[in-house]
């Protein structure tokens, strides 16, 4: 069965017949060809597929897109503006936060969704909210160090 | 002077495809934009061991939407990354030998189409004794896995160098003990993929794979498939990690291609992450026995090793593994004499291969607890132990290993240093300890697995009228940064901006072969191809400075951006200019630099002697400082402090990174990681069985970077990304002895081992006090 979903995803309107059963992460990467927000896993064990719903951060391999009907959904792909990267992704390019870069979307995500709520997080709050999220190079070393370098004052932070 | 000396090497700069990861712009292989691609998946052996009897995909074939279906029978060819060891074939012929072994591939119009196809597969076995451990393997009467393999050993190694008899005999003190590693797998973020698009009218094969080695991904498939490998082309896009996990070619990658050609189109697979787990080539399981003599100073007289790996069904790097566990013991401390016997066994399990660490990491813990147990009997303190049996660079070791730089002295001042170790040692609170373990790894094996007569390492730049380098290369970026680091030389050499390079990498149409991304071989080998290719272009360059400025090119400074007349700086060009001027007559430039392990660095003549050989050992050491709960039985790493020798950092961010992510999987393997079977199926084949430790129970882990500056790497540098790992084990595990008083011999320290362990020496001291009720009542 399909249902017509009406949502937002990176600010623009969507109005797509969708299977019921199609989870957000496939509708993301193979309907609207947004493949940043990546698949690590075979179901809720990695964090791979972070974004943010109403700005929270959700699985996106563990979420229906029907249940995300009327709602907004922003996924990596939506953080640089005007072609210049968010802090935070300023951050892990400068700090080292990605190697492989193939966690990296979710935990951005993760993150962004995190100090959204709280601009100033201690390292234990940025540790509990990563904590769904696996990376298998950095040893997160670097991970904290770029959130936490994303939430010092703008000019802690040198633009290149 | 120099005006731009170190632009390039020892900047820390970000990744130079660092923007396309921040940005969800990088393309992974499952991101390929191919929606005529056909969806290929893989029909799995439910049995251990059995004779394939009957496969029937009569009904599976029938199904609407099935485009294609192979089985073994669509390739008669063994493949397998060592050309003496070839045993595996792409999809099983006659035998299965583990649960999880590919048996049946489909290629359908969609995901779903293709999984209902596989439910109507039928495979009827006649079922054969399975063996899931070593032991059992090699009983007397087993069934043979590989009809050509007595006793179920995939190799034997018996090597010994020195008296090793006279060594024991001059000790004060000789121990032997047995360690025991679960094993452990890769685990990379991204799931195995590959995508093979076959023209059915040129008879072309283009394969883009998640692989760390596309050279051998391109031969392997010209072998499997029977094509002229002219008419392949293979591509590695980003790829999310390796760690070993694609350090050789995979079935998926060889059944990928044979699905696409009989599928006369474009053939995508995205392996679950079950089967991730069941394809494997993680590191095997081991059991080792070792034997050390120690004088009472603690100078070590000899050493005595007994390795034993489950190596799982196939080959793969079965035998380099087992010989780099007896290579590696020696070429870190100065033994006189060694003695090493290992056994690499099949066994009804998915294969182990090659790990972030290769053959020296259950070996080395292995030795390094022994050694420091050893030195508490001698009240020795354990960095000092260590001090007592270091090399004196250059040397040769007594298995003909080259040692040319070392920095493990400076490693060793570091982290005791860094640690507070004198004044904290042994007076932590109960429950909290520090342990060290030492370590050391190749930068590249000097030998290459096929022997060619071709360079080691080939780099060719293209400088155009544009002005613009860029870096051709077929050394394979998996996410430890070699394209940044080969930017990074190409720089340091010519000392252009950062603007002016591109680095095209991993496409067999465009870029030079290259053996591939493993034994830490990228920074060392290709760096050096690298270096002597830009200082090629440089002389055209210089020449062509020479001629615009009408002088002579000896007099020429290259300062990068702008070449001068040496004293006269009116008479200067630009590089644009000089780049015009050098394009006059020729059009676009190449220049091609390569690099190549001289033979006398190529290891022992003994038979196994290549395989450790190389030119650059990195050393590490590393303080562990862990939290010990005896209640629950949790072991907490509380900090880390790991310092690397890795010659000359070219990229000190980059190393830190290396280094933390290292020491950090090694903890891994420490605490929490293991593959477990039951009767031969995997129990843990998804991330949440299979303990990848989280931000939350990862602790700070600070670096010291020890620059030894080697005779032969570029600019010195030495590999910077799997030596440390090994040292992590041993210091764990002393770090819990010094906090509880127990010495540990089996990984990972789970709650369940842990808490098993207290029971027991709770029960051993009960058992001790009743034993001696008089003494204590005598005493009361």
């Amino acid at each position: 069965m399909k249902s017509l979903v009406r949502l937002r995803v990176n600010g623009i309107a969507r109005e797509d017949a969708v299977p019921d059963n199609l989870l957000l992460l496939d509708y993301l990467r193979e309907t609207l060809y947004l493949t940043g927000t990546k698949q690590g896993c075979d179901g809720g064990e990695c964090g791979a597929c972070t974004v943010l719903v109403d700005g929270k951060p959700r699985l996106s391999c563990l979420t229906l897109t029907a249940a995300v009907a009327g709602r907004e959904v922003e996924t990596i792909e939506s953080l640089a503006r005007n072609g210049r990267l968010s802090r935070l992704q300023q951050a892990f390019h400068e700090k080292l936060g990605a190697q492989c870069g193939y966690c990296t979307p979710g935990m951005i995500m993760a993150a962004e969704g995190l100090l959204r709520k709280n601009a100033s997080p201690s390292v234990a709050e940025i540790r509990a909210a990563l904590a769904g999220n696996l990376c298998r190079c950095t040893g997160y070393v670097k991970i904290v160090e770029s959130v936490q370098a994303a939430c010092a004052p703008p000019n802690g932070v040198t633009r290149t | 002077m120099n005006p731009f000396k170190h632009k390039g090497a020892g900047q820390r700069i970000p990744l130079v495809d660092g923007i396309e990861k921040v940005t969800g712009r990088a393309r992974y292989t499952a991101d390929l934009f191919a929606p005529d691609a056909y969806v290929g998946r893989i029909f799995r052996s439910p049995y251990a061991h059995g004779d394939i009897l009957r496969l029937d995909v009569s009904e599976a074939r029938a199904l609407p939407g099935v485009i294609a279906i192979i089985t073994g029978e669509a390739c008669d060819q063994p493949y397998g990354v060592l050309p003496i060891a070839q045993n595996e074939f792409p999809l099983a012929r006659g035998k299965v030998r583990y649960i999880g072994e590919p048996v049946a591939a489909v290629a359908a119009i969609d995901d779903a189409t293709a999984r209902e196809a596989l439910k109507r597969i039928r495979l009827e076995v006649r079922e054969l004794p399975a063996y899931f451990e070593p032991e059992a393997a090699r009983a007397a009467g087993a069934v043979l896995l590989h009809d050509n393999r007595a006793g179920n050993l995939e190799r034997e190694v018996h090597h010994e160098f020195g008296d090793v008899a006279a060594g024991f005999a001059a000790a004060d003190l000789v121990r032997e003990e047995t360690y025991r590693c679960a094993e452990v797998v890769h685990a990379q973020m991204e799931p195995h993929a590959a995508m093979a698009a076959y023209d059915a009218e040129r008879d072309h094969l283009t394969m883009h794979s998640v692989t760390q080695v596309p050279y051998y991904v391109h031969l392997t498939l010209a072998r499997c498939l029977g094509m002229d490998a002219a008419r392949i082309r293979v591509i590695k896009p980003f790829v999310g990690g390796g760690f070993g996990a694609r350090v050789e070619v995979l079935n998926f990658e060889m059944v990928c291609g044979l699905l696409a050609r009989a599928a006369r189109g474009t053939v995508r697979m995205t392996l679950s992450r079950e089967e991730n787990f069941l394809t494997h080539r993680g590191r095997p399981q081991s059991h080792t026995r070792v034997k050390i003599g120690m004088r009472r100073d603690g100078v070590i007289t000899a050493c005595a090793m007994e390795m034993t790996q489950r190596g799982g069904a196939y080959g793969g790097y079965g035998i380099v593994t087992i010989l780099y566990s007896g290579a590696l013991l020696s070429g870190i401390y100065a033994i006189p004499a060694v003695k090493y016997d290992g056994y690499r066994v099949y066994t009804n399990t998915p294969p182990c291969g090659a790990m972030r660490g290769h053959g020296t990491v259950n070996a080395r813990h292995a030795f390094e607890s022994l050694l420091d147990t050893m030195a508490k009997e001698l009240g020795l303190d354990p960095i000092e132990v260590r001090r007592r049996n270091l090399l004196r660079a250059p040397t040769e070791t007594i298995n003909g290993l080259k040692v040319m730089s070392y920095g493990l002295p400076q490693c060793l001042d570091a982290v005791e240093g860094a640690s507070g170790w004198r004044d904290r040692i042994g007076r932590l609170p109960k429950g909290r300890g520090l342990g060290i373990g030492c370590s050391h790894f190749v930068s590249g094996s000097a030998k290459p697995i096929h022997f060619t007569g071709e360079p080691h390492a080939t780099i060719i730049l293209k400088l155009d009228f544009d002005a613009a380098i860029t870096i051709l290369t077929g050394a394979a970026d998996i996410g430890q940064g070699s394209s940044t680091i080969l930017t990074q030389a190409v720089i340091e050499v010519l000392g252009v901006d950062y603007a002016r390079i591109r680095v095209i990498a991993n496409d067999s149409a465009i870029t030079p072969k290259d053996n591939g991304s493993y034994s830490s071989r990228v920074t060392f080998m290709v760096g050096n191809a690298a270096v002597q290719a830009a200082e090629n272009l440089k002389k055209i360059l210089v020449e062509a400075a020479a001629r615009r400025l009408q002088a002579a090119p000896e007099s020429i400074n290259c300062m990068g951006e702008i070449y001068c007349v040496h004293g006269d700086s009116n008479r200067s060009a630009s590089f644009n200019d000089v780049v015009a001027e050098a394009l006059k007559g020729t059009g676009t430039i190449t220049a091609k630099g390569t690099f190549t392990c001289p033979v006398e660095f190529q290891g022992g003549k003994h038979k196994g002697g290549a395989v450790g050989s190389t030119m650059g050992f990195s050393y590490t050491a590393t303080v562990a400082e862990v939290s010990v709960d005896e209640e629950l039985g949790t072991v907490k790493v509380e900090k880390v402090w790991s310092a690397m020798d890795c010659g000359r950092a070219i990229n000190p961010l980059s190393v830190e990174g290396q280094v933390q992510g290292s020491v950090w999987m090694g903890m891994g393997q420490s605490l929490s990681e293991e593959t477990r079977y039951e009767d031969g199926r995997h129990i843990d084949a998804s991330l949440l069985e299979y303990h990848v430790p989280t931000i939350v129970e990862s602790p700070d882990v600070e670096v010291h970077i020890v620059e030894s500056i080697d005779p032969n790497g570029p600019f010195g540098a030495k590999e910077a990304s799997e030596g440390a790992l090994a040292s992590m084990p041993a210091a764990v595990v002393a770090a819990v002895e010094n906090a509880i008083g127990v010495r540990f011999t089996e990984l990972p320290l789970t709650p369940e081992r842990v808490l098993k362990v207290l029971a027991d020496r709770k029960r051993r001291e009960a058992r001790r006090r009743r034993a001696e009720p008089a003494y204590e009542e005598g005493a009361a």
